[in-house]
């Protein structure tokens, strides 16, 4: 308690740091995973070997990943490029499952309406099939975002600056209440960046928040895949 | 592309191939930890994860309990089983079992407790016992998704065995943290690259057992 009382400062720019690193990496995930789930929903024959190669990419251990992606991005392996290059690379992995579920599961009738309503293909991506498969996509995102601050404090083995200093530092000179600190707040960070997406996703789909409040259990579907990630 | 041929020479170079320290040696006990860890966490996880799945209850607990896990920073466990237990294997080994745990149980519960409730309203209609309902019924009913989280599992501890050489125990991570340490990318590399094939196959090999399940499951079975 005490060393974390005299390490405020410490603390704090270790937390802005560790989110300096997730955040974009998360936000890369998002924008990155769409369109790729998108051709694996609409090519079914693309589906089996996008999802084949996402798996795969997600199965490869960070820390080998941090060291070996300098040779292909060129920077080096300290270089914050690299890291969020890799969480991203981790997020998209992971998030292209979910976003090719979600889009699948938009109903054929709405998008069928929409087409005979004189929508495009762009507008009814957009305007329909897309707001549609929102909560799923918040979902899959939640899942995204809490494992991507997780996996951050992996390069401070490095030598980059996140949470994951706290537990290096912690672990090297013995001070137990700096690694608990470290772990502490990484979770903490993970809790809030979930919590803000779900506001996030309340102000972007108002009319979720009815079904919500309705107590919409959400279906035994949605916690299998969350076990399968 | 210069210290990918670095490295290949560096793992082809007989001193850091064979031998206690040479990289094959690494290797098998990467895959050691990898192994003993999984099935720690399969003996405590799949009881565990049968019974409550059974018994349909503590479903919130099971699935936030897994939510709360995919937070935790895996260096953070390792770093502090390292601390509370000193240098050595136990620390690491403690650490990949609690990691591996969360995802062992959470398929076993989905797969026990997501069987049809039809398949198990008929099988106690049909006399049987409730041993005989969970391991005739349930059980191979859940086992695509026990296996998934197996595999998340054994996949994770692959990747955190890494970790185990910061805490003075063995496994692949000895090169990259010696790398680390003497500045020698080759080497660092050349683990690194070690460790990526290890995760694929082993991903690969689960995929393969996967469809093999799958290909005998018995609502399969049914429909064919």
């Amino acid at each position: 308690m005490k060393w974390i009382l005299n390490n405020v400062g410490t603390i704090t720019d270790a937390t802005w740091a560790h989110l300096w690193l997730a955040l974009p990496a998360i936000v890369l995930s998002f924008a990155l995973a769409i369109p790729i789930a998108w051709v694996a929903s609409r090519f079914r024959r693309s589906r089996f070997t996008l999802l084949l190669v996402a798996g795969l990419i997600y199965a490869i251990p960070s820390l080998p990943l941090f060291i070996v992606l300098p040779l292909i991005l060129g920077t080096s392996v300290r270089s914050l490029i690299n890291v969020v290059a890799a969480l991203g690379l981790y997020g998209v992995a992971l998030m292209v499952r979910y976003a090719a579920d979600a889009l699948d599961a938009v109903s054929n009738d709405a998008l069928l309406a929409a087409t005979a309503m004189g929508y495009g293909a762009w507008r009814r991506f957009f305007g329909v099939q897309l707001p549609l498969a929102g909560p799923a996509l918040l979902a899959g995102l939640r899942v995204v975002a809490v494992s991507t601050v997780s996996l951050v404090p992996v390069s401070a083995l490095l030598g980059v600056n996140s949470l994951g200093m706290l537990l290096t530092d912690g672990f090297q000179r013995g001070i137990f209440a700096e690694v608990l600190s470290g772990i502490g707040a990484t979770v903490v960070v993970a809790v809030a960046v979930d919590l803000g997406l779900v506001a996030l996703g309340q102000l972007l789909m108002p009319w979720e928040r009815l079904a919500l409040r309705r107590g919409a259990r959400h279906s035994t579907a949605e916690d299998k895949r969350v076990v399968a990630a | 592309m210069n210290y990918i041929i670095a490295a290949w020479q560096w793992l082809a170079e007989p001193v850091n191939m064979s031998g206690p320290n040479g990289w094959e040696a690494r290797m098998v006990e990467h895959l050691w930890y990898t192994a003993v860890a999984t099935v720690v966490a399969c003996l405590i996880g799949i009881p565990l994860g049968y019974a409550v799945g059974h018994a349909h209850r503590f479903r919130t607990a099971i699935v936030s309990s897994t939510g709360a896990a995919r937070a935790l920073p895996t260096l953070g466990v390792v770093t502090l089983f390292g601390l509370l237990l000193g240098i050595g294997l136990e620390a690491p080994m403690l650490a990949f079992v609690l990691l591996a745990l969360p995802s062992i149980l959470a398929g076993a519960y989905a797969g026990v407790e997501g069987a049809p409730r039809d398949a198990v309203d008929a099988a106690r209609a049909m006399g049987m016992t409730e041993w005989q309902i969970l391991f005739r019924v349930e059980a191979p009913l859940g086992m695509p998704l026990l296996l998934g989280g197996i595999r998340s599992a054994a996949l994770q501890v692959l990747a955190t065995a890494t970790l185990a050489a910061y805490v003075g125990a063995g496994g692949l991570g000895r090169f990259l943290f010696l790398g680390l340490k003497t500045q020698n990318y080759p080497m660092m590399v050349a683990s690194s690259l070690v460790v990526v094939g290890l995760a694929i196959v082993v991903d690969l090999g689960f995929e393969i057992v996967d469809r093999l399940v799958r290909r005998s499951h018995p609502t399969r079975a049914v429909a064919s």
